[in-house]
């Protein structure tokens, strides 16, 4: 299945990190115009892999040859004037600068008297009709769309020659029409004769995307399919290393409403504002508000922790006015809170596992101000038995816990309060499988004791399976509920576009 | 070349950091000794000598220590909660202002420890709030606490020249800028005959224990760090951030403050503008030496003021300028940040 001359081929690439074996002897081969998935869950290896083949870690072991030519190790310089070209996972923008700007440092001559605007705007110009990469190279780039600026990143590599392009995890930051865009593209920039290695761990992506895919695992590769010949569910078995289910919700019936907004408006510091947004959440039932990230979600997550104070409507928490709590009242009336963003707001890193666990109701473990310590770490240390956080014990540094393991904790600390209400913001973002599947029991298992639970999430497979009703959050407006029994793709894609008239009747006709 | 975040901070790294940062220091500081025409090697002998080499010295090296614990423990407190405290200078005189001016008229009407007392509070009081102004400053309208902080210490001076000069003057003082001096009842008493340790340096020593069990258990002092370390995550716990940094600037700038406060009823007796050889200042570099550690402020303060009093010594027997003290302790925090800079990071290629 390899050509006779590949474009590029990795030889037996090893990397460590102290005792961690990032890349253990990798080979791989990539042919003129094809594209190559690579996946593999977090910490697999792949991104690892990526900068090492782009120059910026050198390998211990292996090496890089592109026609067959071998890539001096560790310079980006080299790689870059040998053809290849990477589009960071987080990208490498001047915002306050114009696209054509961004495009040309770096590209022209620190010595050349003039930038030759006239003639890089024309190239740009022609790179973007050729590949479909529509972009207007007079644009500050702060003023662009996420997948704008992703544009302006494939723009930054071809206009410096790249004929091998890597792009790291590129549908992270994208909603769904954005990703599919991209892919037309990636497919019609593979017609014209690149070459293209894309990191993913969504199986869909790599199914619709890629002609063939390689499975790391551990850092090592654990197989290698041609994307035809093969199927979602034998690429997760590879890329888990066994069959990982997620668990299944059981039908039951909802109790009374413990949450309800009505005509709820958050206007206040910047992004998404909530606009007059109706919801209930009933005992033993799970909300899904699903959506394409920055349409409000954010600030829902905020109103409901506690961290910003509705301007209008009401908010009420069985029966009690929430709409201009603080957290620590939040706490307190017992509502249970998961950040979005467990590093930024859920945990903080350099103090011990202890203090993290009892951060949020430090008044009520402490007598006459002192913290009981002793209590706090017995309620800790049965914590990590409870919820399995491995490789910690009550003192670790909360920092050196996996992302799975630190959602563990912040999901143990709230369901060990036996909360009413239980707030689920992105529970399994950037987590591995087995961590996701974890997280969803607890969750299901708290609704079955009676939590009411809002599940914001972008994972459209994580809100049909765990919600009993689903809406779509659009510009800081909510539709109309739909149960998630009469989810289908297209419904999803019709509520999240804003559409929700017409997928409300597209559910009525589905029944 | 890059940095790259260690995985976990040795704790053994941090203890040996600033014993490193010191040694670093004094290899540096040789060759200016030695442009000075000074065998470096006789130049610290001295300065050891003049630090620990008689009862008197000892004493001074004690005496000089116990401002600098207070004022070290000030910048601790409030570096923990990334607070940037820069004023301890200021903070130091004002506590040392208001001693002067309450020890001499209503105060002297009291009995004893009360009037210790009611000083203690008001010189702390007045340190707090020339912390919580800026406080307040940067909280409300985001002015950067390091400028406000380390010009009002000008602006603090100044005013204690002026106070000497007219209402505090001391007409008995042959025409010196320097302030009446207290009631001979209120100066606290000698720790060692005939020297000038006084009890101050229990009191800070105390006050350092008190600091340190309120840190590390109470949940004030949790929530201190966890502010300190990550505000977003602290605001979502729950911990009020506001009052926190609040409660932070008025114990800092009340810690510095006493110090003031202890110096005028200790050694000094009255105020000059000329009192502090840079307690303020040299404060931020005990608290970097003691990695912000309370217990660690009482070693690092005992440093500083070795070099102190150790450098005038042996200016007068060698003839080395003692400003080299002034270059030792700069080094020496320059070196520590550095050092901590590589507890935290490893140079990867």
């Amino acid at each position: 299945m390899t050509n006779p001359s590949p474009v590029l081929e990795l030889d037996g690439i090893t990397k460590r990190f102290g005792a961690l074996v990032a890349n253990d002897n990798i080979s791989l081969s990539l042919a003129k115009g094809e594209v190559i998935a690579l996946l593999g869950e977090n910490g697999a290896g792949k991104t690892t892999l990526m900068n090492i083949l782009f120059g910026h870690y050198a390998a211990d072991a292996g090496g890089v040859r592109v026609n067959g030519k071998l890539l001096p190790s560790g310079t980006p310089r080299a790689a870059i004037a040998a053809g290849v070209g990477m589009v960071h996972q987080h990208f490498t923008l001047a915002g306050n600068l114009t696209v054509l700007e961004n495009i040309i440092i770096g590209a022209q001559s620190l010595w050349s008297a003039s930038l030759k605007i006239n003639a890089a705007t024309a190239r740009i110009r022609e790179i973007s009709a050729t590949f479909g990469l529509p972009v207007d190279p007079a644009a500050r780039v702060t003023d662009l769309s996420v997948g704008e600026q992703q544009r302006v990143e494939i723009l930054k590599a071809l206009f410096r020659d790249a004929r091998i392009l890597i792009l790291d995890e590129p549908t992270a930051v994208l909603a769904q029409a954005e990703a599919e865009q991209l892919f037309r593209i990636l497919r019609s920039m593979a017609e014209g004769g690149l070459s293209i290695i894309f990191i993913s761990h969504k199986l869909h992506e790599v199914m619709s995307a890629s002609d063939r895919v390689v499975v790391l695992r551990g850092g090592k590769v654990v197989a290698e399919r041609k994307t035809a010949d093969t199927t979602p569910a034998e690429l997760a078995e590879l890329m888990i290393g066994r069959a990982v289910s997620r668990p299944k919700r059981q039908a039951h019936a909802a109790g009374a409403p413990i949450v309800t907004a009505r005509s709820l408006s958050v206007s206040q510091g910047g992004g998404m504002h909530l606009d007059s947004v109706d919801f209930d959440v009933a005992e033993g039932e799970i909300l899904g508000i699903i959506g394409v990230s920055g349409n409000g979600q954010a600030m829902l997550g905020r109103v409901l922790s506690g961290l910003a104070r509705a301007d209008a409507g009401t908010i009420t928490f069985q029966g009690q006015d929430i709409s201009r709590i603080t957290p620590r009242q939040a706490v307190r009336l017992g509502l249970g809170r998961i950040p979005e963003d467990r590093h930024a707001e859920g945990v903080v890193g350099d103090l011990a596992l202890w203090e993290n666990a009892v951060l949020e109701r430090l008044p009520e473990i402490s007598r006459w101000g002192f913290v009981s310590r002793a209590l706090a770490r017995e309620r800790t240390a049965a914590l990590i038995s409870r919820f399995d956080i491995r490789g910690a014990t009550p003192n670790t540094r909360t920092r050196l816990l996996s992302g799975g393991n630190m959602q563990k904790l912040i999901l143990g600390r709230n369901i060990t309060a036996k909360p009413r209400f239980l707030l689920a913001n992105q529970p399994t973002r950037g987590l591995d499988e087995g961590a996701i599947a974890a997280i969803h029991s607890e969750l299901l298992q708290a609704r079955a004791e009676g939590a009411a639970i809002l599940l914001i999430t972008e994972d459209l497979d994580e809100a049909i399976g765990l919600s009993d009703r689903l809406q779509s959050i659009v510009k800081g407006r909510l539709s109309t509920p739909i149960p998630a029994e009469k989810a289908d793709a297209r419904v999803l894609g019709l509520m999240m576009a804003g559409v929700w008239t017409t997928a409300q009747q597209g559910a009525k006709h589905a029944t | 070349m890059q940095l790259e975040r260690r995985e976990d901070i040795s704790l053994t790294a941090l203890f040996i950091a600033p014993f490193a940062a010191i040694a670093l220091a004094l290899v540096l500081c040789t060759g200016l000794i030695a442009m000075a025409g000074v065998s470096p090697l006789t130049a610290y002998a001295e300065m050891l000598h003049g630090a620990f080499g008689s009862r008197l010295s000892i004493t001074e090296t004690f005496t000089r220590a116990s401002p600098l614990i207070l004022t070290g423990l000030a910048a601790a407190v409030a570096f923990r909660a990334r607070l940037w405290n820069i004023g301890g200078e200021g903070q130091f005189y004002m506590g040392a202002l208001v001693t002067a001016a309450l020890g001499h008229s209503i105060v002297t009407a009291l009995p004893l420890p009360l009037a210790w007392l009611v000083l203690a509070i008001a010189g702390m009081a007045a340190g707090a709030m020339m912390l919580l102004i800026p406080t307040i400053l940067r909280l409300r309208f985001g002015v950067d606490e390091v400028v406000t902080t380390m010009l009002l210490n000008f602006v603090v001076i100044l005013f204690i020249g002026l106070m000497v000069e007219t209402v505090l003057k001391d007409s008995m003082a042959f025409g010196w800028p320097q302030s009446v001096p207290v009631a001979s009842s209120l100066r606290l008493p000698n720790l060692v005959p005939r020297s000038r340790l006084h009890v101050g340096l229990i009191l800070a020593v105390l006050v350092v224990l008190v600091v340190w069990l309120v840190q590390a258990r109470t949940v004030f002092g949790t929530e201190t760090r966890a502010a300190g370390l990550n505000p977003r995550a602290a605001a979502f716990a729950g911990v009020p951030l506001t009052t926190t940094l609040i409660k932070v600037a008025a114990l800092s700038g009340g810690l510095a403050g006493l110090a003031g406060v202890i110096q005028v009823l200790g050694p000094m007796g009255y105020v000059t503008t000329t009192m502090s050889p840079g307690y303020g200042y040299a404060g931020i570099v005990v608290a970097m030496l003691a990695a912000l550690h309370p217990l660690g402020v009482i070693a690092a303060s005992l440093f500083v003021a070795t070099v102190f009093v150790g450098a005038d010594a042996m200016s007068r027997t060698t003839g080395v300028p003692s400003f080299i003290a002034n270059v030792i302790m700069s080094v020496a925090l320059l070196a520590m940040l550095t050092a901590l800079l590589f507890t935290t990071y490893r140079v990867r290629r």
